[in-house]
């Protein structure tokens, strides 16, 4: 803490100013996104109007989250390579997206993944366990940023207490749900874009002054860095994190899968895709997003590596345990050190960046959350399809604000919860729930409603049992309630096992079913996702 | 701007559906999307599995203090791109046209949404 602490009274002033200018300018975007903002097709996709491009940016916006940006440069600052391995499953997972996903669900959907899932099914129960499951996993990612949002700020400010960490997730909490009721999709999706832009020019920019002090040899830093951790060459090599034992590698197997399968199936993201005109837009999308993202996790491996170096192991830890604020002790030395200006003004930028991100992440999250409640609950289960497109939007809003409050609420009382953790179980959930049923609707056939709902319901409930059997909840030092030990799943991640049973849990009760797929409905599902006739 | 849901016949639809320049562009989707797919997971899986059981290998020094697990981690981010750029040429040129000339058939019944802005 010495290193942060010492000059957080400096930096303080400049990073609430930069931050609250962020807040200023996007708060703008969004009464001006408001102000346009008049049907359903605006509050929901953003009047589709977005180009390939800026949807790509957005779609980075809101997947480089707080953990991708802090966690992953902190992993890598502490575990060496192992942190790594993070970056490569979250990139790699897009062609799922990209290849399977994107232009059939911009094609036959309308507004939310159940959309697609309901085409040819029974509305109710289908669409029941998509808002469900959508809720399920927004919530849990929202958790996860909210619990990150309130130690972030206690470690960047300098401000200790539990109060400080109260209010920032407070105030967090609120104006992620003022961007979304006032600006909707429009407003959301700006928020994304100016968000993305300002993250990766913090990240360039640290990533040309780290590799500037190792003369652009990248082989150089990653000397320095091996040096530093006192581990030698086993830094740079897998193993420090996760090759501890058979159950350890195990549970890097079952993370890798979850994160390779969950992000086709993120709500937040899925709904990204139809803010774009076409399919084509939507492929270009995620064209851009790829190019963006992957740039992105390359550069953490600068920051990460030089964070070790330069900061190096015993400074990240006393900071933050779980390496959490490598990237900004990174921005203090790269500007000078600890208690110059230039240290000051850069750890002020990366820190508000920092905010920046975490603020366009629950934003987008509580969006996703909210249309799915209103236009698959509120308007086809509830109403029957019978409310007017006036009431699902104002749905839609109130339930902004209740999933605002009670995400507030639970980040109050998660504050101790694992960040990583649990990201990688929403990781999991929308891999073993959401993507088997996706996948199935869209390319099997006689898949039927029972199918669909025994899917959705399958993965959902095993993949939240497991962890709660499991190490993160209890039965380790780390766990939410280390005192108590009812683990009995040794893994922290689920996916090995809940992704299987999603998919075997379609297919069974698919077979078991006495439903009759309908051949016409399914001809016209192919020929909308292939060819756009007929979509939205 | 939203354009009109479908407005065709379900029988419309069947007829497209079975029509050879949809099969077509059905197989050429198809074709590309699930093997290229399933590729892609079998060498990330490879790349996971021999991180965790082959730290030997993994450890080997190509040039300085990079190693073949470094190389081979962004050899997966350099796939990733390429089979990206790949998909985008070849939907450009297998699934595109055929998509639109589909679409342009059957528009007078079926508004498709503007394809302008991408």
């Amino acid at each position: 803490m010495t290193l942060l602490a010492s000059s957080a009274t400096e930096h303080r002033g400049l990073t609430m100013t930069l931050f609250g200018f962020f807040v200023l300018t996007t708060l703008g975007i969004t009464v001006w996104a408001g102000r346009q903002t008049k049907g359903a097709a605006d509050f929901y996709a953003g009047g589709r109007g977005f180009t390939g491009f800026q949807n790509g940016l957005a779609i980075s916006g809101d997947y480089m989250s707080a953990a991708s940006f802090l966690g992953i440069a902190g992993a890598i600052a502490l575990s060496g390579y192992d942190g790594f391995l993070y970056s490569i499953g979250f990139l790699v997972a897009w062609l799922v997206a990209l290849l399977l996903v994107a232009e059939p669900l911009r094609n036959s959907g309308r507004y939310t993944m159940a959309d697609v899932l309901a085409f040819r099914m029974k509305q109710r129960p289908v669409r029941t366990a998509a808002g469900v499951s959508t809720i399920v996993v927004s919530i849990f990612y929202l958790l996860a940023q909210m619990v990150g949002a309130g130690t972030l700020v206690a470690l960047l400010l300098g401000v200790s207490g539990d109060a400080a960490k109260r209010w920032t997730i407070v105030a967090v909490g609120a104006l992620m749900v003022v961007y979304v009721v006032i600006g909707g999709m429009k407003g959301t999706t700006w928020v994304q874009i100016v968000k993305a832009v300002l993250l990766i020019a913090g990240t360039a920019l640290m990533t040309v002054l780290v590799l500037a002090k190792y003369h652009f040899n990248p082989s150089e830093l990653l000397g320095a860095a091996a040096d530093a951790s006192g581990k030698g060459a086993a830094f740079l090599e897998p193993g420090l994190k996760y090759g501890v034992s058979n159950t350890s590698k195990l549970d890097f197997i079952s993370l890798g899968i979850a994160l390779v399968f969950g992000t086709a199936g993120l709500p937040h993201i899925l709904v990204r895709f139809y803010t774009v005109p076409t399919a084509k837009a939507a492929r270009k999308s995620v064209l851009w997003a790829i190019g963006i993202i992957g740039g992105f996790y390359l550069m953490t491996l600068a920051l990460g590596f030089g964070a070790a170096a330069l900061v190096g192991p015993k400074a990240i830890k006393a900071a933050n345990a779980a390496g959490n604020t490598a990237a900004p002790q990174l921005a203090e030395q790269l500007g000078g050190g600890a208690g110059s200006t230039g240290g000051a003004i850069l750890l002020a930028v990366i820190s508000a960046v920092a905010f920046a991100t975490i603020l366009a992440v629950v934003a987008g999250l509580t969006l996703a959350s909210s249309a799915s409640f209103a236009h698959d609950l509120y308007a086809n289960v509830i109403r029957r399809g019978k409310a007017t497109e006036k009431e699902e939007v104002l749905s839609a809003k109130w339930a902004a604000v209740a999933i605002g409050a009670v995400a507030i609420v639970l980040s109050l009382f998660a504050g101790k919860l694992n960040t990583a953790a649990l990201v990688a179980l929403a990781f999991a959930v929308a891999a073993s729930a959401n993507l088997p049923t996706l996948l199935f609707s869209l390319f099997w056939k006689r898949f039927t409603t029972a199918g669909a709902v025994s899917s959705v319901y399958a993965g959902l409930i095993s993949s939240v049992v497991l962890v709660i059997f499991s190490p993160v909840v209890s039965g380790a030092k780390t766990a939410l309630f280390p005192d108590a030990d009812f683990h009995w799943f040794p893994l922290e991640n689920p996916g090995l096992v809940s992704i299987p049973i999603g998919f075997l849990a379609g297919w069974i009760g698919t077979l078991l079913s006495k439903e009759r797929p309908d051949p016409a409905k399914y001809a016209e599902l192919e020929v909308r996702s292939l060819t756009g006739l007929g979509a939205h | 701007m939203e354009s009109p849901p479908i407005a065709t016949a379900p029988a419309d639809v069947q007829l497209i559906d079975d029509s050879p320049e949809f099969r077509t562009l059905r197989r050429s989707f198809r074709s590309f999307a699930f093997p290229v797919t399933i590729g892609f997971v079998l060498w990330y899986l490879l790349y996971v599995l021999l991180s965790c059981y082959a730290p030997g290998l993994m450890g080997t020094k190509v040039v300085g203090h990079i190693n073949v697990a470094l190389v081979l981690g962004l050899l997966q981010f350099a796939t990733t791109f390429a089979i990206a750029a790949w998909y985008a040429r070849y939907a450009d040129r297998r699934i595109d046209p055929p998509a639109a000339a589909i679409r342009e058939a059957h528009g007078a019944v079926v508004h498709a949404p503007r394809e302008s802005a991408e």
